[in-house]
């Protein structure tokens, strides 16, 4: 096995499908809450395959798109200060600011670097000792592990020109969130593979009992998907509500021990403001004290910087799952992913991103239009 | 953001205090830090997040899972006559990629 063929099979994932179609006998409303579950869901039109009247909201499990305007702005007043080299994630650079975005400052002379990994900021920190170098890192449990070793390796090394900008999002306080809202459509979950990697099942647990919501642990493959939804279903006909684990071959009960305990260490949990979400208690993380020293807000006199988001994008609702990309009268017109209004459009785990790179902007106005006015 | 890669591990190193792996992912190897994932052994797969190995694969578990899942396939449809009005009419065998088939969301941080 390579473990990832095996899990585009088409006749394995029709043999899914068949099941659900024999097991699912109402009009099921799920949320898959990451934004790579989202993607795959719409990249192979799964979505659209479900029984009738059984419907995917999309939830708010993309670090980018939930990643505040300020933060944004932040990051571009450092890549415009001519001592500082801004490094950052590849999805990051087209994400709007206020005013403009990091690409923009790049191409007007600002010294922002794309990378890969954060392990390469530190490389790059070592090879330019006189400039200040911001690694910019966003989100949630399964990348924090990998940034927190920003800060963790400068202390270490005593690299004193390296910072960290940083927004981490935690999805158990956003899931609570969204369970606990009026609002709140949503029937069972698939909760987000990689996170569970690192953090282990135990938070899901606590959710399943409390809201009595069933949530299955899923992965990111088509057929990983769809036999989420199968157990998901199978659990509502039945009356159950209980934690599942699809993705057992990469998640354990127990997560990652050494990732969990990096994260102790460097950060310590905050409250986070969420793009489109607004201000939630100890759902975000921030630099510990032992830590602080390279908490670039903090170095940079960052902390004075509030911008309000735009009026226009309807974010706010769907990344709740309360709206589809196509009821926003922005959609494929005044917002693309080469001009984009709001995060969900930028990053190719947003929602309208999804939507509008896998030809779901071609027209048919079957849904009612919502606009911004209703907000969060 | 957690696009994370499934690759087998071919050789661990350690330099500078920091250990070190290659992962090779279908025809790439590419240099990781293994220092979140100490106790994987070469020749196991392992997940691949922003350069860092996070998590190892259950070989044992995903091949019980796989067999499960054809199993109850098999199953179903025999029991219920497996159903051709079932299939699926908008996926079709191009839009699942094939074996060797570049990854499609290769290159992107998230």
């Amino acid at each position: 096995m390579k473990y990832l063929d095996e899990y585009r099979d088409e006749r394995l994932f029709r043999t899914q499908l068949a099941r659900l179609q024999q097991i699912a006998k109402h009009p099921w409303v799920l949320m898959e809450v990451c934004g790579g579950q989202t993607h795959t869901l719409v990249r192979y039109g799964i979505d659209e395959l479900l029984p009738a009247g059984m419907e995917m909201v999309h939830g708010p499990g993309c670090p980018v798109c939930v990643t505040p305007v300020e933060i944004i702005d932040k990051a571009i007043a450092l890549a415009e200060r001519p001592e500082t080299i801004l490094v950052s994630y590849g999805d990051m650079m087209r994400v709007p600011g206020s005013k403009t975005d990091l690409l923009h400052v790049k191409a007007l002379g600002g010294d922002v670097r794309m990378v890969y990994s954060p392990m390469d900021s530190i490389k790059i920190a070592r090879e330019n000792p006189t400039r200040e170098v911001v690694f910019f890192g966003v989100g949630f449990e399964t990348t924090a592990p990998a940034n927190a070793m920003v800060a963790w390796q400068a202390k270490r090394l005593g690299l004193k020109n390296l910072s960290l900008l940083s927004s981490h999002v935690l999805v158990p306080p956003a899931v609570e969130m969204l369970l606990s809202s009026p609002s709140n459509r949503v029937q069972g979950l698939i909760a987000p593979g990689h996170v569970c990697a690192i953090m282990g099942t135990s938070e899901y647990e606590y959710l399943v009992n409390k809201y009595k919501v069933p949530i299955v642990i899923g992965g990111f493959e088509p057929v990983d998907l769809m036999e989420a939804i199968v157990m998901l279903a199978a659990q509502l006909e039945e009356g159950r509500a209980e934690l599942e684990n699809q993705y057992s071959r990469s998640v354990r009960e127990d997560g990652n021990k050494k990732a969990q305990e990096l994260i102790a260490e460097v950060f310590e949990v905050c409250d986070r403001k969420w793009r489109g979400l607004g201000e939630a208690p100890k759902s975000g993380m921030r630099l510990s004290e032992a830590y602080r020293e390279f908490d670039a807000e903090i170095r940079f006199n960052l902390t004075d910087i509030k911008v309000d988001e735009p009026k226009e994008c309807i974010s706010a609702l769907i990344l709740q799952g309360l709206a589809k990309p196509k009821q926003c009268s922005a959609f494929g017109t005044r917002c693309t992913p080469e001009s984009p209004l709001g995060a969900p459009m930028v990053s190719n785990e947003g929602a309208c991103a999804a939507y509008y790179l896998y030809r779901r902007h071609s027209g048919e106005a079957d849904e009612e239009a919502v606009s911004s006015g209703g907000g969060a | 953001m957690c696009l994370s890669i499934p690759g087998k591990l071919i050789e661990k190193s350690e330099a500078d205090g920091i250990l070190l792996g290659k992962v090779q992912f279908g025809g790439i190897v590419k240099g990781v830090c293994m220092d979140l994932l100490p106790e994987a052994n070469v020749g196991e797969y392992v997940l691949v997040h922003v350069g860092y190995a996070i998590t190892q694969i259950d070989a044992a578990e995903a091949r019980q899972n796989y067999e499960y899942m054809e199993m109850a396939g098999m199953l179903e449809g025999e029991l219920a006559g497996f159903p051709d009005d079932a299939r699926p009419t908008k996926i079709d065998a191009e839009k699942i990629p094939h074996s060797g088939e570049a990854m499609p969301r290769d290159g992107e941080s998230s």
